[in-house]
């Protein structure tokens, strides 16, 4: 158990240098890298998009974009920030990196199958990209038939068959996870001393095994309509659009429990270590994951409320959808109930977990009035929409996956970045995602619906505002971007522990070793124990 | 400024009285909740922040009270949201009896609304006050939607089905229409507006038309032009079933099944006259899919209800 | 349970873990090949109940000879199969061998009548796309039926493929002498997706051959 710094000592980064060790390495953390460097690459794409979105929608008669290519611009705003960044960014990078070294396995259970995963990955996104580049896709994520299966000149197909592929990647992300969590656990360490993000992973996985394969033959058989003109969606050749709502809805539902759920295991991580206190309630946190995995599956109809679905349906898909809000709020008051009495730090992760409690309480407690039956009539694909899937989407997961990023970075690196500048990103970003997303409430009670190039002069100033909120918001992702990349060659050189964390990763170097452990650890206590353990380390980073 | 600051659009239905105040309640709960973890973490923050490095809070594992309070509390309160919301979606999915009935055709970029008297409008719909208005939509292409932000409706319409909705305006005024499910390069500007108008007005309005074909005339004519009338007989003895006194009642179909001759059964009759053969009758019925576009259909079914209705079938 | 011949990945503590894992990997990947097929599946259920007369029409036009003839060869393959798993687990070199090639000559007969029966479909003009053409006023919800069966039996198809490559690649370990008594994992977990394979088939084949008979 070294505490000494990682520089000078083979760790998983310099173990090897080529390019090959990187292509052809089956380390997964290495691997979690990979994923990195990709994800910020379509992270970047996807926000190039919505900058074009915003921009165009600074005035109402929409004079930036035409409406076509405005429409490719929400499409692939949503593609690219749904399959290729939200989806894998917490399991591929934080999970791939993690799991492993937090139960105490020196890998995943299969790590050829990891490294296919991320170059299944690379080759979905190719395809995608290759549509964009051919001329793009307008079709909105959501394909709806039967325009996307035969009124639509765009490249759809391309597009289905990118998303098809990509959604293997995930599958055997999911995969790899459960088992190894199942069979590869370290002496002593019981499922229920498992770090909550773990269990996280674990929630996240089962949705991600489950709900994919419907997802792929979904996209294969708009692909399939469209080349072939069989009528399985399209109602002028005999099939049902309607069902194809299902269906699409049916995976699309829980993915979005995928794109939370891991960021709530990081919120429970940083929540513990920077209020030094075991989180309140860790059964019923764990047990919450699970609850979410399974109803998440079970509510995809609320998506469907003015569809021509039946009354019926809407009653239960509606009963159900307020079920599932229960778990999540049971976290969130455990949550707060663990800083009571705690010891409370404001480094920049606890920051990004603070900003991650107040914006997914609005964004979950917001879900509600689409829950409902009677308001959802009003608000369904309006602003409101927007605004409630932004304020979980980028108010929550991505706050935890920076949040996250923030916290192992010195793991995962051995550098510091530094920390005023990260506090000062931190707080540029909540501000921003604020004044982008809050007037769009607004706008959607107002009736303005989305997905519209041009809309009425009355909305205007709550356009701008949000646009003006969006700029802000480029400005800290843009920061952060910039001073993590600094601190890799000029970072101060990080140790263990910087934060005095507990949890099996703090007890190694940083950077790891490739095997991670020395010998594989023998665990005797819960996570978080805090009162338990002494951490080695000094409870503050040095300021830069 | 601010006098002018509206969060809502205007009430102009019966209904927008009843969504307006679920909507308040929600938002009541929300700020309340949302305020509660606001102010605790607010307060949890700054009253728990570390004073020294070594501090070692007292762990604290849990309470099963607190997490029965903060599971029941929240439960209850979803169940009355789920359930007067659900109130509120039943009687906007019911219309009420005696309803003036309007066609709505969505199309590639734009809505053609017909009115039981002929009147047709194209992204335009005039309507009197007080009066209870059924939207019985369809669409030629792709999914729209039908959304009134005033009246605080919304439905979707599709193509190869029938989707209704319904509406009492309150107040005179005009009020937009948008289209709410994304159809392609214009729908952003699959707009219009609803016209109510005080019911003098609108009589007025409708007489200034001249003359105008109403939906069963056409119909009519319709009927003759494709031949219809060569099978189907008023006397039910040519090769296909009479259509008097149709509409509503129950048919016996040659599988056995019974089914209602509503609008659905009728449209699908012409456009796929094999799916529902009554029992009795050969499956020879040609389609007449492409040949008679949407609002033909609809003229056609206006003159098949104007045949005279089965009332004792529809009030069973 | 660390034996000479037993290799045990690095990642794994020993050749139990590894067993387990394994197996546990199989079957979590046969769950998502269930909710794959599963959607084909009730996409399909809705069809048929709601384009019934045609679906039973162009279940008619199926081959109930090559189809039940198929559905032999593969239940005889899971047989096969389950004897070459056993041979694995004794560390019976010859047993391995026999029914290993037992198991992909009927799974590579398998497949050659599936080409036959997509060839006859090819001549009778029962493709869907541009070459399709049925003689009937329900053409175009028999073209539908014939969509479904094409996917449902392509996909199967492919994974019949993937099999056969297993099949393949654990003929030539075995030649090599890779399985004993100590190590026998990945026939047993290709025995699982073989097995699983066979059983999409029993449920396609009633749906798609069976649906018209009884009408």
């Amino acid at each position: 158990m070294s505490t000494a710094a990682g520089e000078g000592r083979t760790n998983y980064l310099n173990a090897a240098s080529s390019v090959k060790s990187w292509l052809l390495t089956v380390d997964h953390k290495r691997i979690a890298i990979l994923y990195l460097v990709s994800i910020t690459f379509f992270f970047l794409l996807g926000s190039i998009f919505a900058g074009m979105v915003r921009v165009n929608l600074l005035s109402p008669y929409g004079d930036l974009l035409q409406a076509a290519t405005y429409n490719k611009m929400f499409t692939m705003h949503g593609i690219t920030m749904i399959f290729f960044f939200l989806i894998p960014s917490i399991p591929a990078v934080l999970g791939n990196f993690l799991v492993p070294i937090m139960i105490g396995a020196r890998d995943l259970a299969f790590p050829r199958i990891n490294l296919l995963s991320w170059y299944i990955y690379v080759v979905g996104g190719l395809f995608t990209l290759t549509a964009g580049v051919l001329g793009g896709v307008d079709t909105g994520w959501t394909f709806y038939t039967p325009y996307s299966s035969t009124y639509s000149n765009t490249n759809v197909m391309l597009t289905a068959v990118g998303v098809f592929i990509t959604g293997f990647s995930s599958i055997l992300t999911g995969l790899n996870f459960i088992v190894t969590i199942h069979k590869m656990r370290a002496p002593g360490m019981t499922w229920s001393r498992l770090p909550l993000f773990i269990w996280a992973q674990y929630a996240t996985s089962l949705i991600m095994v489950l709900g994919t394969p419907v997802l792929a033959i979904t996209v294969a058989l708009v692909a399939l309509e469209r080349g072939l003109h069989i009528g399985i969606f399209d109602p002028a050749l005999g099939g049902d659009p309607i069902l194809f709502q299902h269906l699409f809805w049916f995976y699309s539902h829980p993915a979005v429990y995928i794109m939370i759920l891991p960021s709530m295991g990081v919120i429970s991580e940083l929540i513990a270590c920077f209020s030094r206190k075991r989180i309140f309630g860790y059964g019923f946190v764990a047990s919450s994951s699970l609850a979410i995995a399974v109803l998440g599956f079970l509510v995809w109809g609320h998506h469907m409320f003015v569809s021509g679905q039946s009354v019926y349906a809407g009653l239960i898909f509606s009963l159900l959808s307020f079920l599932v809000a229960i778990p999540s709020a049971i976290k969130v008051f455990n949550w707060t109930a663990t800083m009571y009495k705690g010891s409370i730090s404001f480094e920049a992760p606890m920051l990004y977990a603070f900003g991650f409690i107040g914006l997914f309480t609005i964004g979950g407690l917001t879900g509600l009035f689409l829950a409902n039956l009677g308001t959802d009539v009003h608000l369904h694909d309006t602003y409101f929409v927007v605004a409630h899937f932004h304020y979980i989407m980028v108010g929550g997961a991505i706050m935890g996956f920076l949040g996250g990023l923030h916290f192992w970075w010195p793991k995962m690196t051995g550098r510091m970045y530094p920390a005023t500048l990260a506090r000062a990103a931190a707080l540029i970003l909540f501000v921003g995602f604020n004044l982008t997303f809050f007037p769009q409430f607004i706008l959607g009670f107002l009736g303005m619906p989305r997905r519209y190039h041009v809309y009425p002069p009355e909305f205007q100033v709550l356009n701008v505002l949000s646009t003006a909120g969006a700029s802000i918001l480029g400005l800290g992702y843009f920061l952060a971007f910039i001073y993590l990349l600094w601190s890799l060659k000029y970072g101060a050189v990080a140790e263990a522990n910087p934060w005095g964390a507990v949890g099996l990763e703090w007890e190694i170097p940083s950077p790891p070793p490739t095997d991670n452990f020395d010998k594989t650890p023998v665990v005797t206590h819960e996570a978080y124990a805090y009162d338990e353990v002494q951490p080695h380390a000094a409870p503050e980073v040095s300021r830069v | 400024m601010w006098t002018g600051v509206r969060f809502l659009p205007e009430r102009a239905s019966t209904m927008a009285g009843q969504v307006d105040a679920l909507l308040l309640f929600l938002v009541v709960v929300c700020v309340f909740f949302a305020g509660l973890i606001f102010v605790l973490v607010t307060i949890f923050a700054i009253k728990y922040r570390r004073r020294s490095a070594d501090e070692k809070p007292r762990p604290i594992h849990g309470s099963l009270g607190l997490e029965l309070i903060w599971t029941i509390i929240p439960l209850a309160l979803a169940m009355v949201m789920f359930g007067w919301g659900a109130w509120v979606y039943i009687s906007l999915s019911t219309p009420p009896a005696d309803a003036m009935e309007i066609f709505v055709v969505g199309k590639q970029w734009m809505w053609k609304l017909q009115h039981p008297d002929g009147h047709r409008e194209i992204n335009e719909l005039h309507v009197p006050v007080g009066r209870t208005v059924k939207l019985t939509m369809t669409s030629e292409d792709v999914i729209h939607s039908f959304f009134v932000p005033a009246f605080r409706i919304k439905k979707d319409v599709v193509p190869g089905r029938y989707t209704t909705a319904w509406f009492q305006a309150t107040k005179a005024g005009e009020y937009r229409l948008f289209c709410a499910q994304y159809c392609g390069t214009s729908h952003a500007d699959m707009v219009g507006r609803i016209v109510v108008m005080e019911p003098s007005a609108y009589e007025a309005w409708l007489r200034g038309g001249g003359m105008i074909e109403s939906p069963a005339e056409a119909g009519a004519r319709l009927f003759q032009q494709f031949g219809c009338i060569g099978c189907h007989l008023p006397d039910g003895k040519g090769r296909a079933p009479s259509l008097v006194g149709l509409f509503g009642k129950k048919v016996t179909l040659t599988t056995k099944q019974t089914v209602i001759a509503d609008e659905a059964y009728i449209h699908e009759s012409i456009v796929d006259p094999q799916a529902k053969v009554v029992a009795g009758y050969a499956p020879i019925m040609p389609t007449f899919k492409g040949l008679i576009n949407e609002d033909g259909l609809a003229q056609i079914i206006a003159y098949i209800k104007s045949l005279g209705t089965d009332q004792k079938a529809k009030a069973e | 349970m660390s034996e000479p011949h037993a290799s045990v990945a690095h990642q794994f503590d020993d050749a139990e873990q590894q067993y387990q894992a394994s197996h546990l990997g199989m079957w979590t990947f046969l769950i998502t090949e269930i909710m794959f097929f599963g959607g084909l599946l009730t996409l399909f259920a809705v069809y048929v109940s709601a384009y019934a007369e045609a679906f039973a029409e162009g279940s008619k036009h199926l081959d109930l000879v090559l189809g039940t003839t198929n559905t032999a060869v593969l239940l005889g393959s899971s047989f096969t199969m389950a004897m070459a798993v056993r041979s694995a687990q004794t560390g019976r070199r010859n047993g391995q061998l026999l029914f290993l090639s037992l198991t992909l000559l009927l799974g590579l007969a398998f497949l050659g009548i599936k080409a036959v029966e997509y060839t006859h479909k090819f001549e009778q003009h029962l493709v869907p796309g541009p070459n399709f053409s049925f003689p009937s006023p329900v053409a175009r919800n028999v073209q539908l039926f014939f969509s479904f069966y094409f996917a449902m039996t392509g996909m199967h198809a492919l994974h019949m493929v993937v099999g056969v490559v297993l099949l393949t690649i654990l003929i030539v370990q075995a030649w090599r002498g890779r399985y004993t008594a100590d190590y026998f994992t990945p026939v047993e977990v290709s025995g699982l997706y073989w097995h699983f394979v066979d059983i999409v088939w029993i449920f396609l084949f009633p749906l798609l051959y069976l649906v018209a008979r009884h009408a």
